[in-house]
């Protein structure tokens, strides 16, 4: 039994934000109330700090099987913990794609056997994410999938989507999509825009999102599926979700810890600004910023895309794509969002836990009976994130050496404490 | 007083100042070119590197002239020979270069950033004669002498940038370094290949559609060539190409009387420029050529000549040993 | 670096002087003033070798050539200082084969100066002879160079540093001896 004490307890979907205690037995919530005891109970003393469900990541890259130089799933939901997160959900682009039961048994069994947090992989969409024919998808529900997705890539054509909202809609599975237009995106490196044009760097226009977002959209109006839009980084796309929500489509949105934070300008051939979608202008930051405090974004994913550093020290032309994220998301939330004053404290709780849970056709909630995960963070804190601490694998981000004002504390999953940062107190 | 350049990377972050400084010290070597004897042990004992990933004659052979000229030995890496096609990454061919102890390294490279990056990662001086479309500082800087000398200034000259603009990083030097002089500079080729982003890298920047209202009153011009190396669709048919944007003897009296005619090189005679306007008075080219080496001895003396940065200015550098400048008022013997 | 004059070795009348009598010196010792040429080294060097060529103007009626070496991209020492000397262009607009030059400088000291200008000139062309003309010597040669006209020669020690100033570039007319103050 683990009692967490006198903390502040922020749970959405009770609207709670308040001081009280929480009981957790074995893998579940037991109680939840003011002023609890418990005899045999270890006690985690959560004085000046905030009591969430626990964090769920919408998008990530664990790079298990076939790209373990850049992560396994053991280093990554390490890292993961460390950010507070307490479930990811893998991107089936590993090598094999997980497009096949036997693929995702896989993961779900190594997951078993050593991930620090719960791990939900995604399977692909098409066999192989070539864009061609339709995944064993109901075989890999069976196995473990609670999402659909070719990314890395676009779901290649309207009419692929169209199959492929259809058969998910009767298995009640959400489809993601990582919304491009292949032909504008051709040989791109970065956003198309004045920074591209002083760099020389080949630049990937807004409309390259927005034009599959749109397209997206309309196939969803065809099917009334449940479409979810991954790391959304345009006013264009915006726009979309914002027209789709209105028409009542059951369409979802994230939007990354990057895309908030950073633009195009901040891109100077360091490869560690370099990932897809590529930053975008400071236009599309404050209306994606606007959207997340208005409701029209779901929620916050990382899509933390591990590259083992050897791989990223090259010309920015010939850099893959992507940056790690699990552990600066919350702290980029808590010191970009909440306190700038663009949201409360409650709405970025909301778009780490109810917003992907929803996407998920799940509950995140602080009740008893519900699963014990519990992200416990200060937004006090004072820290700066190294990246040559990390348990990842990989060291590529942007944000190594950045100072932030809020981080995770502790996080708890299945009723066990998977992460504590050392300022942390526990007393017995 | 001049800060010390540790590298030429561009001409972007370079001041007003720090370039008439690369112009004026050009002119003692412009007039080195007149010497019957063309050889100065000025960098003897040094050893310029010329990393050319990306296919060059003109420009590698005009660096490699220079470093001669001034004494210095070279290593030449040459991109059909290089180990890069075997896979061997930019960083390790660059690193093994280093272990070979150059004292500068002249690079030309096909992706952008490529001297940025190298620069980050060496502890010697980089020259940058081209990264990708990103910038070619040293044509900017021999068409800027060349337009200097020619017409006695560069502030308040209207000068008009001929082709594809999008995909030239003579352009975006030229741009930087006209703009950064109060110079006023036209665009004008293909839409597609001249975007509305290009008249906000640099102040006085406009575009104009058509070759006719470009070239009106037009102080000079810099055609470029239609590149075929950097694949850039759509791909224009060559008589689209001619009769939209070739610089023809007509076109060129729009200009003023004297306007100047400058082009990087090399030249496809019949596309971008008629050839009669090619040989004519106003082209420059022969000109740049020289002027081209002028600037490049300039740049190699500045950057690959003399001691690491700790030792002494030679003001300082006094006393017992030999001529020196001096740095106070009379002369201080150390010259003699 | 701090300096104290310690005397002053000719005033503005007694350069004055000692020009009129090089610029003399230079013709009678020239058997002929044809093939004559007067190349001033940057950066004293030049004001002295048009003064002297107005006085070889004014006494002989003869118009010598005139011209300037920079001397800079010869110097010996230039892989030893950190921030490399400006260089400027000569001004030779005469052909230096076959001509009878008079180097003209204002300080003969260790004799590199010298050796470079000499260099500098061969790049040129072939001289028929060079021969070379200072205000002052000082003494402590380094190389083998010798002076052919000399204005005043002078005793000094290491530390001690002769000071010229000309009114073309300095504003006023003397020449020093002034000494490092450590």
């Amino acid at each position: 039994m683990l009692l967490i004490k006198n903390g502040r307890v922020i749970d959405p979907a009770s609207r709670t934000d308040a001081a009280m205690d929480v009981l957790l037995d074995g893998e579940r919530i037991s109680k939840v109330g003011a002023n609890l005891a418990a005899e045999n109970a270890e006690i985690f003393d959560a004085k000046g700090l905030v009591v969430a469900p626990g964090f769920i990541d919408l998008h990530c890259h664990l790079r298990e099987p076939g790209q373990e130089i850049s992560e396994t799933i053991v280093t990554g939901t390490r890292a993961a913990a460390r950010g507070g997160f307490t479930a990811v959900c893998t991107m089936p682009n590993t090598q094999p794609v997980n497009d096949s039961a036997s693929v995702t048994r896989g993961i779900v069994e190594r997951a078993a056997a050593g991930a620090s947090v719960r791990v939900w992989p995604i399977g692909a969409a098409s066999v192989g994410s070539k864009g061609e024919a339709l995944a064993e998808i109901a075989a890999m529900k069976d196995a473990g999938i609670v999402a659909v997705s070719d990314d890395g890539k676009p779901i290649a054509t309207a009419r692929l989507m169209r199959q492929v909202m259809d058969y998910c809609r009767a298995l009640d599975l959400p489809v993601i999509d990582h919304c491009e237009d292949a032909s504008l995106f051709t040989g791109g490196v970065m956003r198309e825009g004045p920074q591209s044009i002083k760099l020389g760097l080949k630049g990937i226009p807004a409309q390259s999102e927005s034009i599959c977002v749109g397209r997206d959209v309309e196939v969803a109006t065809l099917t009334g599926a449940r479409l979810h839009i991954a790391h959304m980084s345009t006013v264009g796309s915006l726009e979309y979700v914002r027209m789709a929500k209105k028409m009542g489509l059951r369409v979802s949105c994230e939007v990354t810890p990057h895309h908030f934070t950073l633009t195009d300008e901040d891109v100077q051939y360091d490869t560690h600004y370099k990932m897809n979608p590529p930053l975008a202008s400071r236009a599309d930051r404050d209306a994606l910023i606007q959207g997340i405090a208005d409701g029209s974004v779901d929620a916050i994913a990382t899509d933390h895309a591990p590259h083992h550093p050897a791989s990223k020290d090259v010309e920015f032309d010939r850099a893959p794509f992507g940056i790690t994220g699990f552990e600066t998301a919350l702290a980029l939330g808590l010191t970009e969002l909440v306190h700038r004053g663009k949201i409360s404290l409650a709405r970025l709780v909301e778009l780490f836990t109810t917003g992907p849970a929803r996407v998920l056709g799940m509950e995140r909630k602080i009740a008893s009976g519900e699963p014990a995960d519990l992200t416990i963070f200060s937004t006090e804190h004072e820290w700066t994130y190294r990246a040559s601490e990390s348990p990842s694998k990989s060291r590529n981000t942007p944000f190594d050496g950045r100072r932030f004002r809020g981080a995770p504390m502790a996080t708890v999953v299945a009723g066990r404490v998977v992460y504590r940062r050392e300022a942390a107190a526990t007393a017995k | 007083m001049l800060q010390r350049l540790e590298h030429l990377l561009g001409i972007e972050p370079l001041t007003r100042e720090q370039i008439t400084f690369i112009l004026d010290q050009a002119a003692p070597f412009q007039e080195f070119q007149r010497h019957p004897l063309k050889k100065l042990a000025t960098l003897r004992g040094k050893t310029v590197a010329l990393a050319f990933f990306e296919a060059s004659t003109r420009t590698r052979i005009s660096f490699a002239t220079a470093a001669a000229r001034l004494g210095a030995d070279q290593m030449n890496l040459q991109a059909e020979s290089s180990s890069l096609k075997k896979g061997e990454s930019l960083i390790d061919t660059v690193r093994t270069l280093e272990a070979m102890r150059p004292d500068g390294i002249v690079m030309r490279h096909a992706a952008s950033g490529a001297a940025d990056f190298v620069a980050k990662r060496l502890e010697i001086p980089v020259l940058n004669a081209g990264d990708g479309t990103h910038e070619h500082p040293t044509q900017a800087l021999l068409d800027a002498l060349t337009i200097r000398d020619r017409a006695g200034k560069l502030d308040g000259l209207h000068v008009t940038i001929l082709g594809d603009i999008l995909h030239s990083r003579v352009a975006r030097s030229n741009i930087h370094l006209l703009s950064k002089f109060g110079a006023h500079i036209t665009l004008c080729g293909p839409p597609m290949w001249v975007p509305r982003e290009f008249e906000g890298i640099a102040p006085n920047v406009r575009r104009v559609p058509r070759i006719e209202e470009a070239l009106e009153g037009a102080d000079a011009m810099i055609v470029l060539r239609v590149q075929t190396e950097r694949i850039h669709e759509p791909a224009l048919a060559a008589e689209e190409y001619i009769l939209g944007y070739q610089l023809t003897p007509e076109r060129l009296r729009l200009a003023k009387p004297e306007a100047l005619v400058l082009h990087p090189g090399p030249m496809i005679r019949g596309l971008e420029i008629d050839p009669g306007v090619a040989d004519g008075p106003q082209s420059c080219v022969l000109e740049q050529v020289t002027n081209g080496l002028a600037v490049r001895m300039a740049l190699l003396y500045h950057l690959v000549g003399g001691a690491p940065t700790d030792a002494p200015h030679p003001a300082e550098a006094s006393s017992a040993a030999s001529s020196g400048a001096s740095a106070a008022k009379g002369s201080s013997n150390a010259a003699d | 670096m701090r300096v104290v004059e310690k005397r002053q070795l000719l005033s503005s009348e007694e350069i004055g002087r000692t020009l009129q009598r090089l610029a003399h010196e230079i013709v009678e010792k020239s058997g002929g003033t044809k093939d004559l040429a007067l190349i001033g080294v940057r950066r004293r060097g030049v004001p002295l070798s048009q003064r002297i060529a107005a006085i070889i103007k004014t006494a002989a009626g003869v118009n010598v050539p005139v011209g300037t070496l920079d001397i800079t991209l010869y110097r010996d020492d230039l892989s030893t200082v950190a921030q490399q000397p400006v260089v400027h262009s000569n001004e030779i607009d005469f052909p230096v084969d076959d001509r009878d030059i008079v180097l003209i400088d204002d300080v003969l000291y260790t004799g590199r100066t010298v050796r470079a200008a000499m260099n500098g000139l061969f790049d040129l062309g072939r001289p028929r002879r060079i021969r070379l003309c200072v205000l002052v010597d000082r003494g402590h040669r380094e190389l083998p160079v010798e002076a052919t006209f000399v204005g005043r020669l002078v005793e000094t020690s290491d530390t001690e540093i002769v000071e010229v100033r000309l009114r073309e570039i300095d504003g006023e007319e003397r020449v020093m001896l002034v000494d490092r103050v450590t």
